[in-house]
């Protein structure tokens, strides 16, 4: 069995050598295609990444509360919020607090911060949604309440994001699973050319004993392998534009939600499995494609 | 070695065999002839199950080709060695490579190639071609090749296809004294063939085929035909 597959190993290394050429263009069409992929995957995993994001700092309410409002009645109303439905938690964000996140999101511009002579920011209550779709009711309850003096909450610009992320991510997917069944072709494409190419030898083989497996295991080793070499240029060419842009958007992309891009480290890690699972499926699917075509017993 | 009962195969409308039914022993030497189209190789691609019975079975080697997996095929042809008109080489190979690829096909090791076939292409009188591709030899030299090819794994029978068709009668004759010697080693030979001058001369077992009827079977025959 291991003696079989290092002897197929070997003949697919021969017969992808000898045939330069196809073998090289077939590794060039799957990068080129590849690299389209990973570009729509990081575009997917990141607009799925800035949705949780926004999700997470907009499914939140904020209940601005009077100055004269007292503790013990912002307990109870965080009381009442607890046993609202649709309410994760709700707690209570001292007008400190609220300066020390306010300072923490601005980071290294905080220091202009410092030359404010009193604190602006009121007291507030924070309510996390687990359901968005409870927010209006909730909000317009705390807008009533005595003690608040406003109530801040995003419905709408939040439903719409996750709208359109959703539509970005569907799309990507589709475009991914599109490019996905072209490298099969390619591959199969590129196996059939092997096959015809080695007809005289394939029924020589057959006419001396050789099995079908014997006869096909270098075919489906040579798409394994044309597989492997695009997945790997695509994750090294991929993971080097990612970091590139990275570097060039920084920390200032999408500021407005005070996200950023998804670590490059995070996501090549997890490209470098993803791919390469990627082309050993692509050239062996696309092997046996061309073999059940091509190479009947 | 070889049984076929009551054999017919069709294709559309062309009988090509014909409730054939024929008995050949470990060791024999038969020379299948008929004119063009008659049958005869639809007989041999039957034997190595290269296509299929319409009706009627048929055993080599004690096994029954209608109840065997692909597997099962490539195992039966291990013990048959095949030899065309047209040599079939593979012309990117050596002659070397043209032998020792049968050898690597039944997973031979690389130290029992490298003994077994000099002694082989030694034996077929072209050691000294081994390192030449097939298009470097003479048509007489690449039929040994051939043969070197079919013989290095010790068939139990080796099929010839019209093996002497594209020789001159002195180079014909030479390969005849080879499969001759093959068949004194205990390898059952069936060889379809043209050439009256070759199966008057061998004196063997015929099997004459016309319009794919067997109708001839005699143990030291002529060819029989006008052709």
């Amino acid at each position: 069995m291991i003696k079989g597959a290092i002897y197929s190993i070997k003949q697919a290394l021969r017969q992808g050598f000898r045939n330069k050429g196809m073998t090289l263009a077939s590794v060039f069409s799957i990068t080129a295609m590849m690299l389209i992929l990973a570009l729509f995957f990081f575009l997917s995993v990141n607009v799925s990444y800035l949705t949780e994001n926004i999700k997470d700092q907009f499914g939140t309410i904020e209940v601005f509360l009077k100055d004269d409002t007292t503790s013990t009645q912002a307990a109870n109303m965080i009381d009442s919020f607890k046993d609202m439905p649709g309410v994760e938690t709700a707690g209570y964000i001292s007008k400190e607090k609220a300066m020390e996140e306010f300072k923490a999101r601005w980071g290294d511009k905080a220091y202009m911060l410092d030359g404010l002579s009193e604190n602006p920011l009121p007291n507030s209550i924070r309510i996390i949604l687990s359901d968005l779709e409870t927010g209006d009711f909730i909000a317009t309850t705390a807008a009533s309440l005595p003690g608040v003096e406003d109530v801040r909450f995003y419905r709408e610009e939040v439903s719409k994001v996750i709208k359109i992320s959703n539509g970005i991510q569907n799309g990507a997917l589709v475009v991914i699973i599109f490019l996905v069944i072209i490298s099969v072709v390619v591959v199969s494409n590129t196996i059939k050319l092997t096959v015809m190419a080695r007809q005289d030898e394939i029924r020589n083989m057959r006419y001396v004993g050789a099995t079908n497996w014997f006869i096909r295991g270098p075919m489906f080793f040579e798409g394994i392998i044309i597989g492997c070499i695009a997945a790997i240029i695509s994750i090294v060419l991929s993971s080097l534009i990612y970091t590139r842009l990275c570097d060039a958007l920084g920390t200032q992309a999408f500021q407005l939600f005070t996200a950023s891009l998804v670590e490059p480290k995070f996501l090549i890690t997890n490209i470098i499995w993803i791919f390469l699972a990627l082309g050993i499926s692509i050239g062996a699917f696309g092997s046996i494609l061309s073999m059940r075509r091509y190479l009947k017993a | 070695m070889i049984d076929f009962k009551n054999v017919s195969k069709v294709y559309a409308d062309i009988v090509a065999l014909k409730n054939a039914t024929l008995h050949i022993d470990q060791g024999d030497f038969v020379f299948v002839v008929g004119p063009t189209g008659s049958g005869k190789s639809t007989f041999i691609k039957l034997i190595i199950k290269e296509i299929e019975p319409d009706e009627g079975e048929i055993i080599v080697d004690g096994k029954n080709l209608s109840k065997m997996s692909n597997r099962d095929v490539a195992m039966l042809r291990r013990d048959i060695g095949m030899v065309f008109q047209d040599f079939k080489l593979l012309e990117n190979k050596t002659v070397f490579e043209n032998v020792s690829f049968a050898m690597e096909v039944v997973h031979s090791t690389k130290r029992a190639i490298n003994r077994q076939v000099p002694q082989m292409l030694s034996v077929m009188g072209i050691d000294d071609k081994a390192k030449n591709y097939p298009s470097e030899l003479s048509a007489g030299e690449q039929q040994r090749v051939a043969i070197a090819r079919a013989i290095i794994n010790n068939p139990r029978i080796l099929i010839a296809d019209e093996p002497t068709g594209n020789l001159d009668p002195d180079t014909a004759w030479e390969i005849m004294q080879l499969i001759e010697l093959v068949n004194k080693r205990g390898t059952t030979v069936v060889m379809v063939t043209h050439a009256k001058d070759i199966v008057n001369r061998m004196n063997k077992r015929v099997v004459a085929i016309d319009q794919g009827e067997i109708i001839r079977d005699s143990r030291e025959g002529e060819y029989g035909f006008d052709d």
